[in-house]
């Protein structure tokens, strides 16, 4: 119930509310707020002449001071090209081997590195380089290809099977598919690969098989088996591999023969950003 | 001050219309034009008063304002590009240098320990005397203390600017007031300019300020600086303390009867009546009603309707009191700062306690200290060498080709000092583990990675370890780093999951 009454000591009118008899003076606000107030209306106003301020039909209103937020984003990344040319142009101009011995090249080197490998190649080698089945892991020193400096440097550029001129090429059979061997002689081959890389197996499959080895694996992963760089050939002894190293696993490469591919970069990146990511790349490597 | 609404008591002596009167209503009968809800400000013509505390009011503006003007140019000399400014709020840089402090972002708990301490320290003093802050160190009051003091200059003393502003325009009125509003400004922008200087370095900064070269962000600090110092301390005045600022409301937490506060001692001055010299004391109060207090008030209140949210505590109808008395021949301190106890006690004839020590105050005491303490222990001990470890979990950890182990981790090195060092990364926890920075040569011992001053560095670091050392697929593990004289140890682990499946 309201009920507006004077307050005897101040002469003022309440509000006519009451809360648990506390009643609340009707005093008036004090006239520089309502300054501040007409102030922020004419700040609204002048606001919405000079910046994107209405939403219509067909767009929005545009604003006389002409800012867009995309027009911004672009000044940005010019202002960043620019920071950047410095650096880029120590990377340009330095050799592989230079960037990795200077180590404040080298950190610039790898923070760039960081990033592109973060947009561009995390989607298959994961973010941190370990790879998935089919992809390799980046972070071991186990190499398909030449992984030096200067491989990878090169692998980047070419990619695998990509294409690409020069790309770097290579083929394992689908001996099964294709009925290049026999079911049985890929069971025994099977076999063989399960020694090579020091694990139990049936001793009889793996004296047939030594000669279809010889004559179909050896040319690519070398009689003992060790793999070859120059052609992307597996190392057979180590059991890190890309498709998996379980008997079954085995069994379905011989059989199907899966070759995976890498796109080439070196139309997408610049020459330094391709430098930067070589380094960063042999740096998280194990060696070589 | 307590309002209650007694109805039961006839009005007193105010000839207005009897029942409920809206504020348009009033406003409209102050011949308000605006025929406004709203209140125009009813102006204060605060009276130049001298004694005790008026004195102690003007050291502490010379002193305050001192500090604030001067500090941004104290220089500190620190080695290489860092900034030789004593007191340096470096945005870009990301630092806050304090003459020997220097404190990262990542410090911000230093800061918070500081208000903290601030606010605590507020608690305590207003509990023990009341709004001191708000009498004598606020800028608003110091900043609004200085306007009057130029107010003065040019319009004279209370009665010449009532008489001023009463008065129509003339060539006086106009000269008179331009010049008091152009020294207002020009304070005003050495107010804002001077704020600026905390966030760059001060003497480039005013070379640069004046031939365009400064950051954008200077200049609109600088301006919108300018405006509120202009509108606050010119215009606004007492009704930022009364309408805009929380501290009044929340002080009412913090005073008790025993606070010490600007009291009008009712006890000894009531009944007040004009007195003529000569005539007797006796049956009567020491007030003798002269409104010496209330002309002074930069509040506007009369103090003897007791303590009220508009008073600042600042003291000045206490010396202005003071000098009436004087003349009239009674003892000072009829406006003291005392304790509403006190004056509850001498009115029941008793003899007033003060208390110092009470709850609420040992309480502010010990946290303040606590706190304090606190902040103080965190600076002392704080390391010239902070390191983090953050290992790798995509993927925890690599086999390579001859079976051994690899974990990666990355390694964060901030040097705080000012002088570049060579921090040596020793990895312990796992015999035999081999480690290796990026496109450096692997090693058992320490590794030596040197830090920038005043910089972090982040680094991988592998860590590589046959499988006979493993016997467990997690292995705790320990990075020591040595810099600066300053040792940090930090706790990892090194796993190898699948290590021992083969």
């Amino acid at each position: 119930m309201s009920k507006r009454e004077t307050d005897e000591v101040t002469g003022v009118e309440t509000t006519g509310h009451e809360w648990d008899g506390i009643k609340e003076l009707d005093n008036p606000l004090p006239r520089w707020w309502l300054w501040v107030f007409w102030a922020c209306v004419a700040y609204a106003i002048v606001y919405w002449i000079l910046m994107p301020a209405w939403p219509g039909i067909n767009g929005y209103t545009k604003g006389v001071m002409g800012h867009s937020d995309r027009a911004q984003v672009a000044r940005e990344l010019e202002t960043l090209r620019e920071v950047r040319g410095e650096g880029a142009a120590r990377l340009t101009n330095a050799t592989l081997q230079e960037i990795e011995a200077d180590p404040d090249l080298q950190q610039y080197a790898l923070a760039v590195g960081q990033s592109v490998f973060g947009d561009n190649c995390a989607t298959c080698h994961g973010v941190g380089g370990a790879g998935a089945k089919g992809y390799p892991n980046l972070l071991d020193d186990i190499w398909l290809w030449d992984g030096t400096l200067d491989g990878i440097h090169q692998t980047l550029q070419v990619g695998i099977r990509s294409g690409a001129e020069g790309a770097r090429f290579s083929q394992m059979p689908a001996f099964g598919r294709d009925q290049l061997l026999t079911s049985a002689q890929i069971n025994d081959l099977t076999e063989l690969v399960m020694v090579l890389s020091r694990r139990e197996a049936d001793q009889e499959a793996v004296g047939r098989a030594r000669p279809i080895y010889a004559e179909q694996c050896a040319s690519c992963h070398g009689a003992a088996g060790l793999g070859d760089h120059t052609q992307g050939a597996p190392n057979l002894t180590d059991a890190e591999w890309l498709y998996g190293a379980s008997r079954e696993e085995i069994r379905t490469q011989i059989w199907s023969g899966r070759n995976g591919v890498m796109p080439a970069w070196a139309g997408r990146f610049d020459d330094e950003t391709l430098k930067a990511l070589a380094v960063y790349v042999h740096a998280n490597a194990g060696g070589r | 001050m307590t309002v209650v609404i007694d109805r039961t008591k006839p009005p007193e002596g105010d000839p207005a219309p009897k029942g409920p009167r809206s504020a348009a209503a009033r406003a409209r009968g102050k011949g308000d034009a605006g025929g406004g809800l709203y209140k125009p400000r009813t102006p204060i013509y605060p009276k130049l008063v001298q004694g005790r505390w008026r004195n102690i009011k003007w050291i502490l503006l010379v002193l305050t304002l001192a500090v604030y003007y001067v500090t941004p140019w104290i220089r500190w000399d620190r080695p290489g590009d860092l900034p030789d400014q004593a007191v340096l709020v470096d945005f870009a840089g990301r630092r806050f240098y304090f003459f020997f402090i220097q404190l990262w972002p990542q410090e911000v708990y230093f800061i918070t320990g500081l208000l903290v301490i601030a606010a605590l320290a507020l608690f305590l003093t207003s509990a023990l005397f009341g709004r001191l802050w708000c009498g004598y160190a606020c800028p608003q009051t110091v900043w609004t203390d200085l306007y009057i003091y130029i107010e003065r200059m040019f319009e004279g003393d209370r009665n010449a600017r009532m008489k001023l502003d009463a008065s129509p325009w003339s060539i006086n009125k106009a000269w008179r007031k331009s010049g008091k509003h152009a020294t207002w400004l020009a304070v005003a922008f050495g107010t804002g300019g001077a704020w600026i200087f905390y966030f760059h370095d001060a003497p480039s900064l005013l070379r640069d300020f004046w031939v365009g070269q400064a950051p954008m962000t200077a200049y609109v600090s600088c301006a919108i600086l300018t405006f509120t110092t202009y509108a606050l301390a010119g215009a606004m005045r007492e009704q930022v303390c009364i309408y805009m600022c929380p501290w009044p409301r929340i002080q009412g937490a913090m005073l008790d009867q025993h606070s010490l506060q600007v009291t009008y001692l009712s006890d000894r001055g009531e009944p007040r009546a004009p007195h003529k010299k000569g005539a007797s004391w006796e049956g009567r109060g020491d007030c003798i009603d002269c409104n010496a207090c209330v002309v002074v008030c930069p509040m506007g209140i009369d103090i003897r309707n007791g303590s009220q949210l508009e008073c600042i505590n600042c003291g000045l109808c206490v010396d202005a009191c003071d000098e009436i008395m004087v003349k009239v021949g009674r003892p000072k301190g009829l406006i003291a700062y005392d304790t509403d106890a006190a004056v509850a006690a001498r009115s029941c004839g008793e003899k007033p306690v003060y208390k110092l020590i009470r709850p609420r105050t040992l309480y502010y005491a010990g946290a303040l200290a606590l706190v304090g303490g606190l902040t103080l222990w965190g600076l002392a001990t704080r390391s010239p060498l902070d390191v983090h470890v953050l290992r790798d979990r995509n993927p925890t950890f690599v086999r390579m080709q001859d079976g051994d182990v690899r974990n990666s981790y990355t390694l964060k090195i901030a040097n705080r000092t000012f002088e570049p060092v060579t921090a040596q990364v020793a990895f312990s926890g796992v015999a035999g583990a081999q480690i290796k920075t990026p496109g450096a040569d692997v090693t058992q011992g320490p590794v030596a990675l040197s830090v920038e001053p005043n910089q972090v560095r982040a680094v991988r670091v592998f860590v590589t370890a046959s499988p006979e050392a493993l016997p467990q697929t997690n292995m705790p593990a320990t990075f020591t780093v040595q810099a600066a004289g300053a040792t940090q140890a930090v706790t990892t682990t090194f796993l190898s999951g699948a290590a021992n499946a083969r």
